[in-house]
Parts: structure tokens; C-alpha cells; sequence
């Protein structure tokens, strides 16, 4: 404990420049911390794995199959890439998983905007019920409604497409609370004023409430994303033909098939898990935000 | 329908803080009946409604009926025989007897108890810990933090079938490390004795980084002068972080806690991709059973029982929460 860093601990992350000495200009002048020592082990070894998912998927098969396997790849091996892009089904997986990512996105974004102001600024008998109903399907386990939603979809005629998909992640319960909380935060005077000049709803809500509203739609489009598109359970269940998997279905059932390929899998995997990453890292401030603070204020 | 990551208000439903009560924006009702006639005010009225109702339907009608018919029509499942395709046939409360007489059961029972005792504590633990260490402005600490949370958006799929190559006994990197370090080569998710220790290990690994981006942002809502008093009174780094900081985590922990459990409780992505519920049942959890029952030996009415089991289970979990919550931090409610 005693090795510890110049501004210990409990400086907020962004402190404004005026919050200690120091801080204007403060890359250059923190010195080496011995914290480093323990830290920089510790991040690496969380990054191992995905480094290593890296490294083999450039590598050559008869690197990786070697005993003992390679632990470096003696040369960049695009094999396994222009396999798995080869491989007619793997680009339709992850168009399926793409369609499906974004109409999840596009629809949450809409019924949950429309849904969460009708909550925050209207009124309508019923809105209080229905509120806490929708609140409560939160808690609601999916091991405990996939069995039914199964046979819901199947009476629907969409299993074995990605309707089946599609429907059930239009909108959660979690985009419409979140948009409706976001949305009471906003002055309300600045609506007021546009609808006692006869602005309809729909209009104040796009025009108004949300250019205002980016922070939270964006927080809503990053963990729809990324729930749509790291899903297994839902698509292994609903999904027959693998011509409608999903990519992460895809990858498993590739996995299976090609377990001696594993330059092609990890290059395949490598494609699965790179466009979440590119979210997560384009929108690192607004992702960190949103599992912080949507689930803290109790 | 998958569910996200932070809903995170299942036993602690968001205060209506602001919430204007049934009349907001516009003509709030006293001083609306001032302005307006009764007729035109009732007719604002119900064009309001309307317009809401079609605002909400969408949401309303998914969701509604997605979970609250599904939840019902499940209840009725775990009463009959189904196989997804013929007639369904009442059998009363023969799938709860079959289920308390099923040893596979009781077995995916202790597995997922065992693995929730596991990640739970060490996942918490290792991420207070992370996060007290991350907790300080030095060089690179944005790139550290990165780098431990970024496991968190892998797909459960992409850990599986990365770390069912990296612990593959014959061709897989860590074999070959132990053996270049002089170790003996282990089994790892082909072993029962290991697998789900090991799954245990993979999900740490990528469930980490969530509570110490929790933790994180809890220390720095600490209140500096907090612990600037205690300080002025002499208290030691340590005294500040057992008498201050922890007790001023307490609430983040109890959610922690409650998020973490039910996650565990639902583990079936990672073993669906790895183990397949064996070697010799060692990893069957009681997600994987109920899927196992539904959809491949369609026996849906017993997969729905062993549903409803899982599900009292949370709700005990979460009432336990809640009153526990209540009790270490009465105030907790109010944030």
C-alpha cells in the first residue's frame, strides 16, 4: 500500500484541470509508479487469450497441430481467413447475424423511444400498470419463456427464420425504461413550448426530445447490439437450417465440423468477435457509462 | 429476448423520481380546467390517450406478449406432457415428483450451485481488488482498464471455441506450455474432475471485468472529504479502506452480488459450446438440462417444471437480496 501512486485513489477520472496541481499538464509529469509492476502483468494477462486468438488465427495449420503447437506464428498465414470467407456459408451467417443485429437496433430504438416518452410525458388510463408490468418482465428469466416462445413462433410460422428472431428483440423492456428515464431527465419546458404551438407528439418527440438524447439512444443501440449479436441460446433453439444461423450458431456448428482446421476456426472467430469489439471500443465511454449508472440508481 | 446486461433493476425497481404523476405535460389538471371547457378539454384528453396507446403499443404488445403470456403458458407446461408437436396431456404434478426423484437433475443442481459458489465470490473479490488497484492516476491506467473489462463483450460462443483450442489436450497451447515449464499435461474440460472449475476459470475471466467497471465507478463516487476526515484523525490507508471505502461499497456489493448469482444461475452458451453438459455430466447445468429436456428429448413439460424450479429460485434470491439490502442500508432505497 505504501507504494502508492502520487494522486491516490479516489480522484474522480475526469477531474477538471483545476482539481489538483499537476493535472494541466499531466502525461508528462507522473512519474513511474511501482504499480505498474503488479498492473501491467495483470492486463496482459486478460488480454492473453484474445492475443492468442489473434496469433493463431495466422497461423498455419501444420504450425498449430505441430507437438508441441507453435506459440508463434513463423509467418502471416491468411489460410484460415480465405478459408472460413471460402466457405459459402460463413458470409451468410454473418449477413443473417448482421440483418438481424440491425433491425434489433433500428426497432429498439424506435419502440423505444415511442414507448418510453409516451411513459415519461403522457397520460393514459392504464400507463401506471402497465409500467410496472413491463418493469417486471426484467426480472423474468428467458430459460422460463423460451419454452412457450418457442411454440408462439412455431404457431407464427417463423421458426427456421430469422423472423424468429427478429420479432422477440424488437424492443426490450429494458430500451423503453431506460429512454423514459433519460427522457424525464430533460427540461420540459423546452417541449412545452413547441407543443402549445401545435406540434403534434410524434413531432416533438423527433425534432426535440431526441437530437437531445444521444447519450442514452446511443447507450440503448450499443447493448442491443450486443446482446442481438452474442446471443446463442434463442437462435440454437429456434434455428434448423444452416443456411439461417446466426454467425455465433455458425461458429460452433463450423467448430464442430472442422475441429482439424483450427487456423479456419480461430479466423472465424476472429470475424465473430471483432464487430462487438469495434462497438465497444468506438463507444467505450458510453458503454461503461450505461452499465454503470442505468443499473446503480436504485 | 436476450437479455441484457444491465437491466439490473430486478429487485430494485428506479424510484419514480421526477415523474410528473397522471397528468404531464400539458393540461395538468387544475389549472387546465381553468382554461379550457370541459368538452374540449375532454376531447384533448382522450386524443392524448389515443396518441399514447399508439406509442406504446409496439413495446407493449412484444413484450407483454412475449413474457407474460409465455410465463403463464409455461406454469400450464409444467403441468402436462409435450412433446412441441402433438397435444399436450394433463399430468398434474407428475414432472416436479419425476424431478425431485431425477438424479441428473440433482446433479445439474449441485453443479450450478457449485459454480455460483465459485464465480461469485472470486469474480466480486478479484474485482474489488482490480478495481482498488486501478483506482489511481497514473500513465497507461486507461489502457490497463481496457484490457481487463474487454473479455466482457466475447460472445460466451467466441470463449468457447477459443479456450476449447487453447486447453485442447493434444494440439492446445496450454498443454504446451506445461510441458515446456516441465508440468504434466492435464485433461482440463475433457476431465470431470476439472471441467467445471475450468469453465469457472473462463467466465472469471471474461465476468471480471463487469464489477470492476462497477467498483470502479462506486470508489469515485466515494466522498473525498470522507476520507480526508478520517485521515485528519490519523487513520492509516488501511483503517480508510476497512472503515470508509468498504462500508461505502456495500450497496454496489449487494447488487454485485445479486447480478453475479444470476448470471451463474443461468450459465448454457459456454457449456452448449464446450463440454456439452459432460464429460460424464460433470458440467450438465440446470439451464442446460431444461434445454436438453425441451429440445432434444422433447419432453417440454419437464423442461418447463425444472423452468419454474430455477425460477422460484431467483425469486428467493432476489427477495433475500432485498431484505438484506433493506437492513444494511435502509437508505439504499432512496439514492
Amino acid at each position: 500500500m505504501t507504494l502508492a501512486a502520487p494522486r491516490p485513489g479516489t480522484q474522480p477520472r475526469n477531474a477538471t484541470s483545476d482539481a489538483a496541481p499537476g493535472v494541466g499538464r499531466r502525461r508528462p509529469r507522473l512519474p513511474f509508479s511501482a504499480w505498474h509492476l503488479l498492473l501491467a502483468p495483470l492486463a496482459l494477462l486478460f488480454a492473453l487469450p484474445l492475443a492468442w486468438l489473434l496469433l493463431s488465427s495466422v497461423m498455419s495449420d501444420a504450425e498449430i497441430n505441430r507437438f508441441p503447437p507453435a506459440l508463434w506464428p513463423s509467418g502471416i498465414d491468411l489460410g484460415g481467413y480465405r478459408y472460413v470467407l471460402g466457405n459459402a456459408l460463413f458470409p451468410r451467417w454473418f449477413l443473417n447475424s448482421l440483418i438481424v443485429s440491425a433491425v434489433a437496433v433500428a426497432a429498439n430504438l424506435l419502440f423505444g423511444s415511442l414507448g418510453g416518452y409516451a411513459f415519461a410525458r403522457m397520460r393514459f388510463a392504464g400507463s401506471k400498470v402497465l409500467l410496472v408490468l413491463m418493469l417486471a418482465t426484467m426480472a423474468v428469466p428467458f430459460q422460463l419463456t423460451m419454452i412457450p416462445t418457442f411454440l408462439v413462433m412455431k404457431r407464427l410460422g417463423l421458426i427456421d427464420t430469422l423472423g424468429a428472431l427478429i420479432v422477440p428483440s424488437l424492443v426490450t423492456p429494458f430500451a423503453v425504461f431506460l429512454l423514459r428515464q433519460f427522457f424525464l431527465s430533460l427540461p420540459r419546458e423546452l417541449e412545452e413550448a413547441a407543443w402549445l404551438d401545435g406540434c403534434s407528439r410524434l413531432r416533438v418527440l423527433f425534432t426535440i426530445v431526441l437530437p437531445l438524447s444521444r447519450p442514452a439512444l446511443s447507450t440503448v443501440a450499443v447493448l442491443t447490439f450486443l446482446t442481438t449479436w452474442n446471443d446463442l441460446t434463442w437462435p440454437l433453439i429456434a434455428l434448423n437450417h444452416d443456411t439461417q444461423y446466426t454467425l455465433q450458431l455458425g461458429l460452433t456448428t463450423f467448430q464442430g465440423q472442422h475441429h482439424t482446421r483450427w487456423s479456419a476456426v480461430m479466423a472465424g472467430n476472429v470475424l465473430t468477435v471483432l464487430p462487438v469489439l469495434l462497438a465497444f471500443l468506438g463507444a467505450q465511454k458510453s458503454f461503461i457509462r450505461s452499465l454503470t449508472s442505468t443499473g446503480l440508481k436504485g | 429476448m436476450p437479455h441484457h446486461p444491465a437491466p439490473l433493476t430486478l429487485a430494485d425497481p428506479p424510484a419514480d423520481r421526477s415523474d410528473p404523476g397522471p397528468g404531464a405535460p400539458a393540461p395538468r389538471p387544475g389549472t387546465a380546467h381553468r382554461r379550457w371547457p370541459s368538452g374540449r378539454l375532454r376531447d384533448a384528453h382522450r386524443r392524448e390517450a389515443a396518441t399514447a396507446w399508439a406509442f406504446v403499443s409496439p413495446a407493449v404488445l412484444i413484450i407483454l406478449g412475449l413474457s407474460v403470456l409465455p410465463v403463464v403458458w409455461s406454469l400450464l407446461l409444467s403441468f402436462q406432457a409435450n412433446d412441441l408437436v402433438t397435444p399436450s396431456r394433463w399430468v398434474g404434478l407428475d414432472n416436479y415428483r419425476a424431478l425431485a426423484a431425477d438424479p441428473h437433475f440433482s446433479q445439474a443442481i449441485r453443479n450450478t450451485l457449485l459454480f455460483t459458489v465459485l464465480f461469485v465470490p472470486l469474480s466480486l473479490v478479484g474485482g474489488l481488488a482490480l478495481a482498488l488497484a486501478l483506482n489511481r492516476r497514473i500513465r497507461l491506467v486507461g489502457l490497463y482498464r481496457t484490457l481487463i473489462f474487454v473479455p466482457f463483450v466475447v460472445s460466451a460462443t467466441a470463449q468457447g471455441v477459443l479456450f476449447s483450442f487453447i486447453l485442447d489436450p493434444e494440439f492446445g497451447a496450454a498443454n504446451s506450455v506445461l510441458s515446456r515449464l516441465g508440468l504434466s499435461p492435464q485433461g482440463f474440460l475433457t476431465d470431470p474432475g476439472q471441467a467445471l472449475a475450468v469453465l469457472v476459470g473462463i467466465t472469471l475471466w471474461s465476468g471480471t471485468g463487469f464489477c470492476v467497471v462497477v467498483y470502479l465507478a462506486a470508489l469515485q463516487d466515494v466522498p473525498e472529504s470522507l476520507i480526508e476526515a478520517a485521515r485528519l484523525d490519523g487513520a492509516g490507508r488501511r483503517h480508510v479502506l476497512r472503515h470508509v471505502t468498504l462500508p461505502a461499497l456495500t450497496p454496489v456489493t449487494v447488487f454485485l452480488v445479486l447480478w453475479q448469482t444470476i448470471q451463474s444461475l443461468q450459465v448454457f452458451d459456454l457449456v452448449y459450446v464446450t463440454t456439452k453438459g459432460g464429460p460424464l455430466g460433470s458440467t450438465t447445468v440446470i439451464v442446460y438440462f431444461i434445454w436438453e429436456q425441451a429440445f432434444k428429448s422433447f419432453t417440454a413439460g419437464y423442461g418447463a417444471a425444472a423452468a419454474y424450479v430455477l425460477a422460484f429460485a431467483l425469486c428467493l434470491i432476489g427477495v433475500v437480496t432485498r431484505v438484506v439490502r433493506g437492513r444494511t442500508h435502509p437508505q439504499g432505497a432512496a439514492r
